[in-house]
């Protein structure tokens, strides 16, 4: 083969790393889904509106990491502003009228930003400049932080669902939601509070991925398709098979882009995602349903 | 059964609507003329999608891959035969669309809900990413551009279209297309098909073959979606990647949830009703998708029905 082997090496580097930006995004839309079988067509647009927030805030105070936490903030109000206002009058009715109206969502939030920031790409200034050796290129120490931080916020997540009070409220919440309203817990608040953490996670995303791609408008669509085929692959609802999932169509994905444009490679992953759909349909890291 | 009332009822108000869409091109200004055309293309796609969502239960979000290879069908024959020839180019858009639909029907038809809608989704995605990247075939982001092909029978020169003549091939395509979908739904077909949304495990242990069914409903309707897309390509002489793109399809489910599925007629009453909201729109906000995403998401939550579904509850009220 003509492909040098530093050549995959780097493009496994490249990969991991999309795969723990993609996986935030997913972990907040999977999140949401398995709580309130919400399928959240605007997730993508979050991470947009997520990135020009960021981007705004970047622009004000020069300090990426204010403007990290100042999209996470805004979003995370945003998004429970919509969850109150549009999913929770849904709530009971089919999982398929949560995907129209979050369309309906995803197609103002896409024109609002539009509208608000116009049409060029804004790029975010990276907050680390350091590079390091990697074969024949220069790479930055950016890429690989942004890996660790999407990891330690997942991590964290994983952490509150597991062991933090209003973490087993959502865990509750997920497994009987009649139940758990029983017992007393405030389930429209806890559906509420899931897609803020959710839509914070996603600009959280936003606002990581800018200093790479930068920020667009048309986003959005991007990062909901991936998402959604992260998701499906993963295991609808399954916090560690989006994680894993995620990391397995990057890596498809740039090692296809070895081969064919980026634009192309693309095409793998709706490949992956149709073949496991078609041979497993619950998703390929999840243990096989009795 | 066809001196029943409603059915009468239905006849009259089907004749004086035909009547009315045959005379619009005479009275109306040029501009509004051409959208009323426009109008029953976007029609026609949004009830051959009603199909789907309103009668089989199946919310397709790939509607503009037939759509699209539609369009490009048509390109593909207006481009290669000289003069270029309209009954060649509807065969070719057919079997664009066709083709798209065997693969598409193969494949999402195993899938369920929201399963189904993903992935023809990502099927959609799949012909736009081939579309917008193989440039020396399809044009890539430019599209391909075309001459519009003379009306005549095979054998015979035609006469080129007038914008007048176009809109009653429109309407002749349209109206024949409405009814062939109208006896389709309401014949045993239909029933299996409607008895699946209803209930599909019942309709399986009965002893339908959900599964053939599911599949042909996929082709009928992406064969009609291919059918609009010849139209529009016919009508506005050119064929892009925009119009695979899956907002497209997102834009014929919106038709249909305002209009009310499960009616045929709604959707086309939810495109007119879109085409005018936007247009009325954009002539003072240039970005008049935020307020039609926001009237959408209110009638998603309020109006489940649509308007004729709304319409028909208050008049059996």
């Amino acid at each position: 083969m003509g492909i040098p082997v530093e050549q995959i090496l780097v493009q496994t580097v490249n990969g991991l790393v999309n795969g723990m930006i993609l996986a935030l995004v997913a972990s907040g839309l999977t999140l949401i889904f398995g709580i309130m079988d919400v399928v959240n067509f605007a997730h993508g647009d979050l991470v947009m509106l997520g990135g020009f927030v960021g981007a705004t805030t970047m622009a004000a105070t020069g300090n990426f990491w204010v403007a990290l936490l100042m999209a996470a903030v805004t979003i995370a109000v945003v998004g429970a502003g919509l969850q109150i206002t549009t999913l929770r009058p849904l709530l009971g009715r089919d999982p398929l009228t949560t995907i129209l109206a979050t369309f309906g969502i995803s197609l103002v939030l896409q024109k609002y930003a539009l509208w608000q920031w116009g049409p060029s790409a804004r790029q975010l200034q990276e907050p680390i400049t350091g590079r390091f050796d990697l074969f024949y290129l220069q790479y930055p120490w950016y890429r690989v932080a942004t890996a660790l931080l999407a990891g330690a916020i997942i991590g964290a997540l994983w952490l509150f669902l597991k062991r933090g009070t209003y973490g087993i409220w959502i865990r509750a919440t997920t497994q009987d939601r009649i139940m758990a309203s029983a017992m007393g817990i405030p389930v429209p608040w806890v559906h509420t509070a899931v897609f803020a953490i959710g839509a914070a996670m996603a600009a959280a995303s936003g606002v990581l991925f800018g200093p790479m791609g930068g920020v667009t408008q048309t986003m959005g669509a991007d990062f909901t398709l991936r998402a959604f085929i992260v998701v499906v692959v993963g295991g609808m609802g399954n916090l560690g098979g989006s994680i894993l999932a995620s990391m397995f169509i990057s890596l498809l994905e740039a090692y296809a882009s070895l081969f064919v444009s980026p634009a192309q490679a693309v095409i793998v992953s709706f490949v992956a995602l149709i073949l496991t759909l078609l041979f497993r349909p619950t998703g390929l890291f999840v243990p096989t349903p009795k | 059964m066809s001196d029943r009332p409603s059915h009468r009822g239905f006849w009259i108000g089907f004749v004086i609507v035909l009547a009315a869409l045959v005379v619009a091109p005479t009275v109306l200004p040029p501009f509004w003329s051409r959208f009323v055309t426009e109008i029953l293309i976007w029609g026609l796609l949004a009830m051959s999608s009603d199909i789907l969502i309103g009668y089989t239960g199946m919310v397709s979000f790939g509607h503009s891959a037939f759509f699209g290879l539609g369009m490009y069908g048509a390109a593909a024959a207006l481009l290669s035969v000289r003069p270029p020839n309209l009954w060649l180019a509807i065969v070719y858009g057919l079997v664009g669309a066709g083709v798209v639909a065997i693969f598409v029907a193969y494949f999402a038809t195993r899938l369920r809900d929201i399963y189904f809608s993903i992935t023809t989704l990502v099927f959609s995605q799949i012909f736009y990413v081939i579309i917008f990247t193989w440039t020396e075939v399809t044009g890539g982001e430019n599209g391909l551009n075309f001459r519009q092909p003379a009306l005549g029978l095979p054998g015979w020169a035609g006469i080129p279209f007038t914008p007048q003549t176009l809109h009653w091939f429109v309407l002749a395509v349209v109206t024949v297309s409405y009814l062939v979908l109208r006896r389709i739904t309401q014949s045993p077909f239909g029933m299996v098909l409607q008895s699946i949304r209803e209930n599909e495990p019942r309709t399986r242990a009965i002893g339908y073959a959900v599964e053939r069914y599911k599949i042909v409903a996929v082709m009928l309707s992406g064969l009609f979606a291919g059918l609009a897309g010849v139209l529009y390509a016919i009508q506005n002489k050119f064929a892009a990647p925009d119009f695979v793109f899956f907002l497209i399809s997102g834009e014929v489910v919106i038709f249909n949830v305002m209009g009310g599925v499960g009616t045929l007629i709604g959707p086309v009453v939810g495109a007119a009703f879109f085409l005018l909201l936007r247009e009325g729109l954009s002539r003072y906000f240039e970005y008049y998708l935020i307020p039609v995403g926001i009237i959408f998401t209110l009638m998603v939550i309020f109006l489940p029905q649509g308007f004729l579904g709304f319409l028909r509850r208050q008049l059996n009220r």
